[in-house]
C-alpha cells in the first residue's frame, strides 16, 4: 500500500470573496507499481489533488497516508516524502535555472544531502533514462528545444530516485512526435524501474494506451475510478462533463449500431483493428 | 501563501460606490486625505469618521477586508506613536526613567495614529471598489490636460495598468516555481541570511526569464492587434459622468464645507 487518501477536502482562498471548494471528499488508494491516469476537465481539481500527494498543499480536512504514515503528523519528514513522490509540474521546463543541463539535474539529489559522486551518478543515470544525448549535458538548458528542455526537467525529478512519479500534463505544448516520445519513455520507466506512475491529462487518447487504471475527476470529486475498458463504457457521461472517450470507442459503437457483432470495449487502435479483423474473417 | 496581499485587491460587489466613475473616487480619496491633514480638531475628526463610516457602509465591502490593509502599516504606526509620545515638548504628564510624556505628546500621537489609520482605510475603499483597469482609465482621463504640455499621459496609464495586471500573474508564477523547486527538495525557509539569499536563485532565475517571456509575448500580441500608442485610440466604454457622479461630487463638497465649519466653530473648544 503506497498512498492512501481519506476524506480529503481542499478549499482555495478560504473565507474571502474568492473562496473555491477545489476538492470534495476524495477517497483513493494508489497501490505500488500501478500506472494510473488522472483525467478531468480544466478546473476539475486534478492538479490540486496531485499536489497533496507530496505535501505541497495541505488539505483543509482529511488525511494522506504514505506507506501507512499520515504525512500531516507532526515531525513528518516532508523532504524525504518529496524525494519518494516525485512531482513533475505542467511546463516543467520553466523551472530550469542552472548554467548547464547536468548541474540543473544535480539540484534535486544535491538537496537530499548525498555525496558529490552519488549526486553525479544519479544525474547521469536520470539523463540517460530520459534519452538525452550526452552532447547536450554541458549546454545551457535555454539553448535546447522545447521537448529536450522537458526531458531535462523530468530527469531533474528522476534523479531523486522516486518510488512514485507524478506527471502533470507532461505532453502539453508538444508536437505529436514529442508527445509520443515522452509517453513511451514514461511507459518504459514504469516497466523497467517498477515505479508507480500517475499521469495527469485531459486527453483520453494519450492515457488510454498506457494506463491500467483511470481516475476521472469532475468538479472536485472522483467521478469514475476503474480500468480504461470500464471507464470508456460511460462515454456518454464523459461527454457530458466535457471529456470524450478515445475515437476507437466511437468507431466500435458505431459499427455495433450498424449491426456488426463485435465487442465495443476496445481502448486502443490495435485492439480495435484486431476485433474488426476477427469479425471480418468470421463473415 | 502569497495570495494574502490586499493592496490593490478588488472586492467585487454591486454597490453605489462600485458604480461611481473612477475619477470621482480618485478625487474623493484625495479630498479625504487632504482634509485629514488640513484640519486638526476633535470635531473635524468626528465628521471624518462619520463620512468614512458612511462610505464603507455604502460600499458593502466587509470591514474585515478594510482592516486587513492595516496590518501592513502596524509597525510604522507603532514607531510614529512612540516617537510622538516621548519626543513632543510641552506640559509634562508623567516621568518614566529618562522619558517624559507630555499632554501635547499624547494629543499628537493620537492624531497621528488616527490619521494613518484613516489614510489607509480611505485609500482601501478606493482600491477595493475599483478594478485596477478602471483606476488607470480614470487617471488617464483626469490627467488628459497634461498631454498638452507633452506629458505622455496615455503611455504612463498604459504602463500602470500593465504593471498592475502583472502583479497577480507574477505572484502566481512565483507560487508555481516555488512549488516546483520544493518538489525537488529546495528549502526557502531555513538557514542564515546569506544561505537564504542563495536559496532564492532557483526561484529568481526562472521568475526573471518568465517575466521577460511574458513581456515579450504581450508586446507581440499588442502589436499584432494594431496598438500604436494613444494617438487616435478610442475606448469601448468611455468614461462619462452620470447623475450619481454629480451627486457624489456634491456630497464631497458638502463634506468639505462641513469639515471647514466644525473645525472653525469648535463645539468642544473648552475641553482642551
Amino acid at each position: 500500500m503506497a498512498i492512501r487518501i481519506e476524506h480529503l477536502n481542499y478549499v482555495y482562498s478560504a473565507e474571502t470573496a474568492f473562496e473555491k471548494h477545489a476538492l470534495n471528499d476524495i477517497n483513493l488508494e494508489l497501490p505500488d507499481g500501478q500506472f494510473i491516469g488522472v483525467i478531468g476537465h480544466t478546473g476539475s481539481g486534478k492538479s490540486t489533488l496531485i499536489q497533496h500527494l507530496n505535501g505541497l498543499l495541505r488539505a483543509t480536512s482529511g488525511a494522506v497516508y504514505y506507506n501507512d504514515k499520515n504525512i500531516y503528523d507532526e515531525g513528518y519528514d516532508m523532504k524525504s516524502l518529496r524525494s519518494k513522490v516525485g512531482l513533475v509540474f505542467q511546463y516543467p521546463e520553466h523551472q530550469l535555472f542552472e548554467a548547464d543541463v547536468f548541474t540543473d539535474v544535480c539540484f534535486g539529489p544535491k538537496n537530499l544531502g548525498l555525496s558529490q559522486e552519488e549526486v553525479e551518478a544519479r544525474a547521469y543515470e536520470a539523463l540517460k533514462l530520459v534519452g538525452l544525448k550526452e552532447k547536450y549535458y554541458k549546454m545551457s538548458p535555454f539553448e535546447l528545444s522545447g521537448g529536450q528542455k522537458r526531458r531535462v526537467a523530468i530527469a531533474g525529478i528522476l534523479a531523486m530516485d522516486p518510488d512514485v512519479l507524478v506527471l502533470d500534463e507532461p505532453t502539453a505544448g508538444l508536437d505529436p512526435k514529442g508527445r509520443d516520445d515522452i509517453l513511451d519513455q514514461v511507459a518504459r520507466l514504469h516497466q523497467e524501474k517498477k515505479i508507480t506512475v500517475i499521469l495527469v491529462s485531459h486527453s483520453m487518447e494519450d492515457v488510454a494506451r498506457y494506463v491500467d487504471r483511470i481516475i476521472v475527476m469532475n468538479k472536485g470529486q472522483v467521478m469514475f475510478d476503474d480500468t480504461p475498458r470500464e471507464v470508456f463504457k460511460h462515454y456518454r457521461e464523459l461527454e457530458s462533463v466535457g471529456l470524450a472517450a478515445p475515437q476507437v470507442t466511437y468507431l466500435m459503437h458505431g459499427l455495433q449500431e450498424m449491426g456488426w457483432d463485435i465487442p465495443s470495449d476496445a481502448t486502443t487502435v490495435e485492439e480495435a483493428a484486431a476485433a474488426i479483423e476477427n469479425y471480418l474473417k468470421k463473415q | 501563501m502569497l495570495r494574502d496581499i490586499t493592496l490593490g485587491q478588488y472586492y467585487p460587489a454591486n454597490s453605489a460606490i462600485h458604480k461611481l466613475d473612477p475619477r470621482v473616487k480618485l478625487a474623493g480619496t484625495m479630498v479625504f486625505i487632504v482634509s485629514l491633514f488640513a484640519f486638526r480638531s476633535v470635531e473635524a475628526y468626528i465628521a471624518a469618521t462619520a463620512f468614512l463610516a458612511a462610505v464603507i457602509y455604502i460600499s458593502r465591502v466587509p470591514l474585515k477586508f478594510m482592516l486587513k490593509g492595516l496590518k501592513s502599516i502596524f509597525m510604522l504606526m507603532l514607531i510614529t506613536v512612540v516617537f510622538n509620545l516621548f519626543l513632543t515638548r510641552g506640559t509634562p504628564v508623567f516621568h518614566f526613567w529618562i522619558l517624559t510624556v507630555t499632554k501635547e505628546g499624547i494629543e499628537t500621537a493620537a492624531f497621528m495614529a488616527i490619521r494613518l489609520v484613516y489614510l489607509i482605510l480611505g485609500s482601501s475603499v478606493m482600491t477595493l471598489t475599483t478594478t485596477p483597469n478602471d483606476l488607470t482609465d480614470g487617471l488617464e482621463k483626469a490627467l488628459r490636460p497634461l498631454s498638452k504640455v507633452r506629458v505622455p499621459v496615455h503611455e504612463i496609464a498604459m504602463m500602470m495598468s500593465i504593471a498592475l495586471r502583472f502583479i497577480p500573474i507574477l505572484l502566481e508564477e512565483t507560487d508555481k516555481i516555488m512549488k516546483a523547486q520544493m518538489a525537488r527538495g529546495a528549502d526557502f525557509e531555513s538557514g542564515g541570511l546569506i544561505q537564504k539569499a542563495k536559496n532564492m536563485i532557483p526561484l529568481l532565475v526562472p521568475l526573471f526569464i518568465s517575466a521577460f517571456r511574458r513581456a515579450n509575448d504581450l508586446a507581440m500580441a499588442m502589436e499584432a492587434r494594431g496598438y500604436h500608442g494613444g494617438e487616435g485610440r478610442t475606448k469601448m466604454k468611455p468614461l462619462v459622468y452620470q447623475r450619481r457622479d454629480h451627486l457624489a461630487y456634491l456630497s464631497l463638497l458638502l463634506y468639505l464645507v462641513l469639515m471647514f465649519f466644525v473645525n472653525r466653530i469648535g463645539f468642544f473648544a473648552g475641553l482642551y
